[in-house]
């Protein structure tokens, strides 16, 4: 899949409707985290979603597209998995006992710069798209525990219906060695 | 806290190491847990001459091939020369300190410093010094400005430690007995000796004095409650066939063994009944089933069924290299950061020749249970950080930690080696905090390994 770089106004408007439409289910999605909907959140998810956050490495100057990440299927990510294991996620924050997310934290996630990178097979009929955005999120938990995360997300959603369920999500937090203690929380 | 002592550290309030580390009455000062001149001790006597993990082989499996690895609060790089033999360098120029390597692994023939261009070959040696006919012919003698190596490094079974020590006991005097739990986590699962490789690194930071971490290995079995949510839902390999926990039940049947060492070492094992029998585990997974059973199978006729018995939970080896024997598999090492903050890094492991589908479905559970993103240690990560934090204040610093769980319950060589506990027990933590203490008293090697004789005195 190519991403698009082609001048905006190549573009026709349903393009432009669909970048709207897309954006809004995003924003929807970032609602249902900060308001701790999990299992709402959940529905969103195709069954066959892949979830996937690498680790960023340090490498040579030439090497990034080889080795900067770790790939999706191999070794060992932050998170290389399925809807069954986000199911147990939340299956575990709804237990009440899971204490890294006991109390629960407060998060923010902002979500931005939303670009359609690919549409199939076209804006009007479209059935599967690609998406790229930029993610800030604000974690706070208990008192003074205060996390940021940045980075970059590529979505691609599938349209059911009316609506769009997320297929594969790739994120690529901008950090090398982990500066949380923990991800306990959803991207 | 200013004007930090340097000598082994009396705390603020003047009481000494022998009061705040009190194993007849079983206390320990919170101070161990939050002093930054303790902390500064810890890394001038005792992590400057404890062997310390650096890698594994599997990372450097070519001549130029570097890994780059922590020991203490310093950056090292565990390095293949050209002619196969593996150092550990500190990672710091001789000229002005730069860090020579910053990438964390790769290959390479020399190592240029990024500041003014020294050049190292990857033994070690300075080779390249630019313009060095006109500024310092006659004087700088290349030969005596290599990278600084470790006094002691040992290859065991495919992973790599070292010390600073050059008087420090060879690797295998300062395992110990230890080594029979460490050969369980290392050797493959059929029982051939060795065999292991490093399927992949997590590497994050957590807001936690590095004790917590090491003593939760060394035997914590009481913290168990702390995995509630984990063991309600259940994650284990066969949790998508509806098992409940965290792991499959492996040690049905078996006597859990809580087991500490001269040195310093603590481990949680477990002596399968006397008959061992596979319990069927990977159930979601038939072929990894299979694969399971036959390594079972395999190890008990290579071993024979008594040694075939001892199975690993976890451990740590004295001071801060942590490990997993099975579920999941790998080593955990606590760098110390300060004394409110550490750098964990876990290597995890599979038997190298393992089939690839007992290798994708293994990496996803490690994935799921471990670290930062995993649903099991996350809890960890949150009692270590608040532990923490709350004991700061000088209210807080007052009042000693409670270690008199299973005070004495414990024999020595019987049925193991080592000093043996059967039921839950802190006696490896306070064995753990008496090396430490030592170390911190600067004890020579002899009182350091814990020899009878030598620690009878010291007592
Ligand atoms: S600091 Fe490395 S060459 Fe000067
Ligand atoms: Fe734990």
């Amino acid at each position: 899949m190519t991403d698009t770089i082609e001048p905006p106004r190549a573009r026709g408007s349903a393009w432009w409707t669909l970048t709207q439409e897309i954006a809004d289910f995003l924003y929807r999605e970032a609602d249902l985290l900060d308001e701790r909907k999990f299992r709402d959140w959940l529905d969103l998810l195709a069954e066959d979603i892949v979830y996937f956050m690498p680790i960023r490495r340090n490498v040579k100057f030439g090497q990034h597209a080889e080795r900067e990440n770790t790939r999706q299927g191999e070794g060992i990510s932050w998170f290389d998995e399925d809807k069954w294991t986000l199911g147990k996620r939340v299956e575990q924050i709804l237990t009440g006992v899971h204490y890294a997310e006991e109390p629960l934290s407060r998060t923010a996630h902002l979500v931005s710069n939303i670009r359609l990178l690919d549409v199939r097979p076209d804006p009007d009929h479209a059935a599967e798209v690609e998406v790229g955005c930029r993610f800030l999120i604000r974690q706070n938990r208990v008192e003074y525990e205060t996390t940021t995360f940045v980075g970059r997300r590529r979505d691609r959603l599938r349209r059911v219906g009316d609506d769009w369920r997320i297929t594969r999500r790739e994120i690529l937090l901008e950090q090398n060695i982990l500066l949380a203690k923990n991800l306990s929380i959803f991207f | 806290m200013t004007s930090a002592p340097m000598s082994a550290g009396p705390a603020s309030d003047g009481r000494s190491l022998r009061e705040m580390i009190d194993l007849d009455r079983g206390t320990i000062s919170r101070d161990i847990f939050v002093s930054p001149d303790l902390f500064r001790d810890e890394l001038e006597k005792l992590f400057t001459r404890a062997w310390l993990f650096v890698g594994h082989e599997s990372q450097i499996p070519n001549p130029g091939d570097f890994f780059v690895s922590r020991m203490g609060s310093e950056s090292v790089i565990l390095c293949r020369d050209q002619a196969g033999t593996v150092h550990v360098f500190l990672n710091s120029c001789r000229h002005r300190g730069m860090k020579v390597c910053r990438y964390e692994q790769g290959n390479t023939s020399l190592f240029v410093c990024p500041y003014h261009s020294w050049s190292y070959t990857t033994d070690g040696r300075l080779q390249g010094v630019p313009l060095f006919r006109v500024l310092y012919d006659g004087t700088l003698n290349r030969d005596e400005w290599s990278l600084i190596e470790v006094a002691k490094l040992a290859r065991y079974k495919g992973t790599v430690w070292a010390s600073w020590d050059p008087d420090a006991p060879e690797f295998l005097s300062y395992l110990g007995d230890a080594v029979d739990h460490l050969d369980e986590v290392l050797d493959c699962r059929d029982g051939r000796p060795g065999g292991s490789e490093v399927i992949g690194l997590h590497k994050w930071i957590l807001p936690a004095n590095w004790k917590f971490a090491a003593e939760n290995f060394l035997g914590d079995t009481y913290h168990n409650p702390s995995h509630r949510s984990v063991d309600m839902i259940g994650i284990g390999p066969s949790a998508q066939r509806g098992a409940k926990g965290r792991r499959d039940n492996e040690y049905e049947g078996g006597q859990h063994v809580w087991v500490s060492f001269p040195a310093g070492h603590g481990v949680h094992s477990i002596l399968s009944r006397p008959d061992p029998q596979y319990g069927g585990s990977y159930q979601h997974y038939p072929e990894v089933d299979a694969y399971f059973r036959h390594c079972f199978e395999a190890r008990k006729r290579r071993l024979g069924i008594e040694r075939a018995r001892l199975l690993p939970f976890t451990g740590n080896i004295f001071p801060n290299a942590s490990y997993h024997g099975r579920q999941p598999r790998g080593i955990c090492v606590w760098h110390p950061h300060g004394p409110g903050e550490t750098e964990a890094w876990r290597f995890f492991l599979v038997d190298a020749d393992a089939p690839a589908a007992v290798k994708d479905v293994l990496r996803r559970f490690y994935m799921r249970y471990s670290g930062p993103a995993g649903m099991t240690e996350q809890d960890d990560m949150e009692n270590w950080l608040y532990a923490t934090a709350a004991s700061q204040g000088p209210i807080a610093r007052r009042h000693p930690f409670n270690y008199q769980q299973s005070m004495g319950a414990y024999r020595t060589n019987d049925p193991l080696p080592g000093d043996v506990s059967t039921q839950m027990t802190e006696q490896n933590a306070r064995n753990y905090y008496r090396v430490y203490r030592a170390y911190l008293e600067g004890a020579p090697w002899q009182a350091l390994l814990g020899r009878p004789s030598v620690d009878a005195a010291a007592e």
